[in-house]
């Protein structure tokens, strides 16, 4: 199976770790991956500022670097559904395989790879932070909102790996605030969204806030680091590949 | 003078502060925007306690989905039947193609009835109208019966909620001003006393009443008859004691038949409130003896925004305003901060229709998280529409221009991978040379928030070094 | 009429392709026949009203007469109670109906999902009449009682009578603070009679 790893423009710039995770889960799974050198980024800043006819390049970009593989897959759940939503190419069939075959990493494992367990060990208490993308987009958990079974495709990955104590905050699946050009024009709202999250996670006494998307992960970061918390915050794949040498060294 | 003051009088004095800006100030009293914030939530979770005792809760959205789709797609044909069989139960039908048109037909059915005493209960199409600031010009007072509606009017602001008109306000704020209206205690801020004192305040409105205002929630085509909700009765209080009725409604309000009404009832107020019903579901065929009952029909745009597809699913929209209470832009920013009638997720894609021009921000005051979307009864993809109203806006150049240059910069840079790595890679190592240009005032993300640490290698770095040997082959 | 045409002509002209309606909601039995009464006096109780169950109008008729003894304004709309109110008519006035201090009315069925009781114009004699009453009885017969509103809306001929109304509990208002208060504008109390066997 010959998976190509997407690596969105700001885990490729500013988290490094993750996506190294990311490949190395896929590898420790079997798959034969690759990594496109031509990549940046799947467009979404441009098309969420109203502006989708300028990611017409990125398009463009994407499909050059993606054509040829069985799946595509991406430590982000949010890039993973503009993709899905929004890709357009010339070549309609190139795009349509694209938008079939892409996923975000959670997903492929529970659902293509159909993981059961996992050699990782993690023996901290983490948060978990539901991404709105991931989860009411690319449905990776059920909502709140919504009258249905529960499932979490995060949580059950998470509840593989030892040592691990989850939790959940209050409000199990409100927005953090990041909402991408968001966190900056509506800089008020952003920032008070992201403390609510946060106070409702430290309420819990954990030590990490994971989720399946860095975005989220960035900006709960930014928060925190600035009131100067103990907490940390730490994308899914780290912790599902944390029997392995982690980078966080150079991250810290 | 406080932010929120300010605020307020932006919101009064009808000056539109973009929604950014009034969220900012809205959020200068964090104590309030906390207190704003549990208070919305908690009609959140109100309704998924109700919603959660209806096993078949997500059939009757798509039934009722589809009974409104079904609806719009023969949306003339509906309303020439409900005028037809209204016309027949002795109903007098007035057709308004705007706001306009609307107050003056009502002016005038006023004036004709030689009235000077008008009750109106909760209409959000009146409002929409900017009724009561019209017919104050021509020396009518409307008086607002909802509590809610009353308190705000008193304080000259418009509702914050279409629901729940005085959510932004706090007992104490209720408690100032009616003593300066209607002499109560001062201090006293006990809402049962306060709501005490508006009865007996309103009743005798009621009793002196000429003419009465009332809004629809649901017209029923087969039967040319209407149903207004409400918990406190004022609806029907105000429309018994009048020898006039004015019933006010968008075209979308129309559903085909009174079998449908089972659905949409048990949507409404689940939806709304987490209340199994509403305490008042009154259904209107005829007017009483020696009553006069008009139907003002009112398109304002509707039709228009009928011929948008992307958009024309708005019009299933039944006012229950559950998307407000569970966006958590909206319970953080306040319904003054949308400068519409309409606010929340709702209303920022309703108002655009409206007015581009005045109502760009709305689209964009939103993270497209997507709760909107699964908490509607009538399954409207608020989150979708809301994108695509950014496109529309951007299209039309609705959007700031510096904005517009910014985002052709990026796309340029995104779209050339060499281009891209250089400004990474540049990026990075200015945060960590001179971290000082990226973390001042003029970064709105470095205002509250710390930058993340820029790595001296990029994954592509790191990857091409891990596999320099077996690259090069 | 110039407004109509243009909008039904604008209407005519933007209306998608025309989309079927869906079938008629299909009744799942969400509540069990024998737990109707159950569910109807428990829902309503949520919302503030009180039920009284009773075999025959015994009960009401004391309860009628208790009222009557205090001198206050009691309206009675009901035959089957004894005398009706003659000052309660159909074209009576907000001021004369506003010193009501209790009215007693039947209702036509009740809905044990949410604890409405539907009520024709015919029962209430003035529309205004359950509304402008500081309390209010209502008399429904348990035989009526249906499980949710489509059951409820199949019973009933909605344009029969000029007016008819669902009322679910007393006034109420959450305005101030989200604060519950009962009594907003129309009755500060709702009692809801459950009359077991007997036709109103």
């Amino acid at each position: 199976m010959k998976v190509g790893l997407f690596v969105p423009c700001y885990i490729d710039q500013f988290y490094p770790s993750v996506a190294i995770a990311t490949l190395q889960l896929l590898e420790k799974f079997g798959c034969e991956v690759v990594f496109p050198l031509g990549q940046t980024c799947c467009g979404q800043p441009m098309a969420n500022s109203g502006f989708a006819n300028l990611a017409t390049g990125c398009d463009n970009n994407f499909v050059k670097n993606f054509v040829g593989v069985d799946f595509i897959v991406s430590p982000s759940g949010s890039c993973v559904l503009h993709v899905k939503e929004h890709l357009k190419h010339p070549d309609k069939e190139k795009a349509q395989f694209i938008r079939e075959h892409i996923y975000e990493l959670t997903e492929f494992l529970i659902d293509v790879l159909q993981v059961e367990t996992l050699p990782a060990t993690f023996p901290h208490k983490v948060g978990l932070h539901v991404s709105c993308h991931g989860q009411r987009g690319l449905n990776l958990s059920s909502m709140s909102e919504l009258v249905a079974p529960e499932f979490s495709k995060p949580e059950k990955l998470l509840s593989m790996v030892a040592g691990l104590e989850l939790t959940k905050p209050k409000r199990v699946d409100e927005c953090c605030g990041f909402g991408g050009t968001f966190c900056v024009f509506e800089e008020a709202v952003s920032v008070k969204m992201g403390k609510d999250r946060i106070i409702e996670h430290e309420a819990n006494e954990i030590e990490y806030i994971t989720g399946a998307d860095t975005s989220c992960l960035m900006h709960l970061e930014g928060i925190l680091k600035r009131k100067g918390s103990m907490v940390q915050t730490i994308h899914i794949a780290e912790i599902l590949n944390s029997d392995l040498v982690p980078f966080k060294a150079e991250r810290s | 003078m406080s932010d929120l003051d300010q605020n307020h009088i932006n919101t009064m004095t009808k000056k539109a502060v973009a929604h950014a800006a009034a969220a900012e100030a809205f959020i200068g009293d964090e104590e309030r925007t906390d207190w704003h914030d549990e208070t919305l939530w908690f009609v959140r979770h109100k309704r998924d306690l109700a919603v959660n005792q209806l096993p078949e809760w997500e059939q009757l959205r798509e039934q009722a989905s589809r009974i409104k789709d079904h609806t719009l797609s023969n949306l003339d044909k509906y309303l020439m039947e409900f005028e037809k069989n209204a016309l027949t139960n002795g109903v007098q039908v007035h057709w308004a193609v705007d706001a306009q048109a609307h107050n003056d037909i009502i002016l005038d059915l006023i004036k004709k009835n030689g009235v000077d005493r008008v009750v109106k209960s909760k209409s959000m199409l009146t409002e929409e109208c900017h009724l009561n600031p019209f017919l104050l010009k021509q020396g009518v007072e409307v008086v607002d019966t909802d509590l809610g509606e009353r308190i705000v009017q008193f304080r000259d602001e418009p509702p914050s909620h279409i629901v729940l008109p005085a959510i932004h306000l706090k007992k104490q704020d209720v408690s100032e001003t009616f003593h300066q209206h209607l002499g109560t205690e001062k201090g006293n801020n006990d809402p049962q006393y306060l709501t005490e004192a508006a009865r007996q305040h309103l009743r005798n409105k009621f009793v002196e009443s000429q003419l009465a205002i009332t809004g629809v929630n649901f017209a029923v085509a087969e039967t040319g008859g209407f149903v207004v909700c409400t918990n406190e009765g004022n609806a029907d209080m105000g429309a018994h004691a009048a020898a006039v009725h004015i019933a006010c409604m968008g075209i979308e309000k129309i559903i085909p038949k009174a079998e449908h009404l089972g659905v949409f009832l048990r949507l409404l107020a689940r939806s709304a409130t987490g209340q199994p019903v509403t305490t008042y579901s009154s259904h209107f065929h005829r007017p009483r003896a020696g009553q006069q009952m008009h139907i003002v029909i009112v398109d304002n745009g509707r039709t228009r925004q009928l011929g948008r597809p992307d958009f024309r699913n708005s019009l299933k929209c039944i006012r229950c305003a559950a998307c407000f209470n569970t966006c958590p832009v909206y319970r953080r920013s306040g319904g003054h901060s949308y400068h519409t009638a309409v606010a929340g997720p709702i209303g920022a894609i309703l108002n655009p229709n409206l007015d581009m021009k005045a109502n760009a921000d709305l689209p964009f005051a939103s993270t497209l998280c997507g709760s909107c979307t699964n908490v509607c009864p009538v399954k409207i993809d608020i989150h979708q529409q809301l994108w695509k109203w950014r496109q529309v806006l951007a299209e039309e150049g609705f959007v700031d221009p510096s904005k517009k240059i910014g985002m052709k910069g990026m796309a340029f840079v995104l779209a050339h991978p060499d281009l891209y790595r250089f400004a990474g890679k540049m990026g990075r190592w200015v945060m960590r040379a001179v971290p000082g240009l990226v973390n001042n005032k003029l970064n709105l993300w470095f205002k509250q928030r710390d930058m993340p640490a820029a790595p001296k290698q990029s994954f592509r770095d790191w990857y091409l070094d891990k596999n320099k040997h077996s690259l090069k082959k | 009429m110039p407004g109509r045409e243009t909008i039904l002509n604008a209407a005519r002209k933007n209306k998608p392709a025309f989309i079927e309606a869906p079938p008629a909601w299909a009744e799942g039995a969400s509540i069990a026949p024998e737990q109707l009464t159950q569910k109807f006096i428990k829902t309503l109780e949520s919302i503030g009203g009180k039920v009284i169950q009773c075999n025959d109008y015994d009960p009401i008729r004391a309860k009628l007469q208790e009222q009557l003894a205090t001198g206050r304004f009691i309206a009675n709309t009901i035959q089957g109670l004894g005398a009706t109110s003659t000052e309660v008519q159909t074209n009576s006035n907000a001021q004369s109906l506003e010193p009501v201090e209790m009215a007693f009315i039947a209702g036509t069925l009740a809905v044990a999902e949410n604890g409405a009781v539907w009520v024709y114009e015919s029962q209430l004699l003035n529309r205004l009449l359950p509304f402008i009453c500081q309390h209010l009885v209502l008399v429904v017969s348990r035989e009526t009682l249906v499980s949710t509103m489509h059951a409820a809306y199949r019973k009933l001929d909605i344009a029969a009578e000029g007016y008819g109304v669902f009322i679910a509990g007393p006034s109420k208002t959450a305005d101030i603070e989200q604060s519950l208060v009962i009594g907003a504008h129309g009755a500060r109390s709702l009692l809801v009679y459950l009359v077991g066997g007997t036709e109103i």
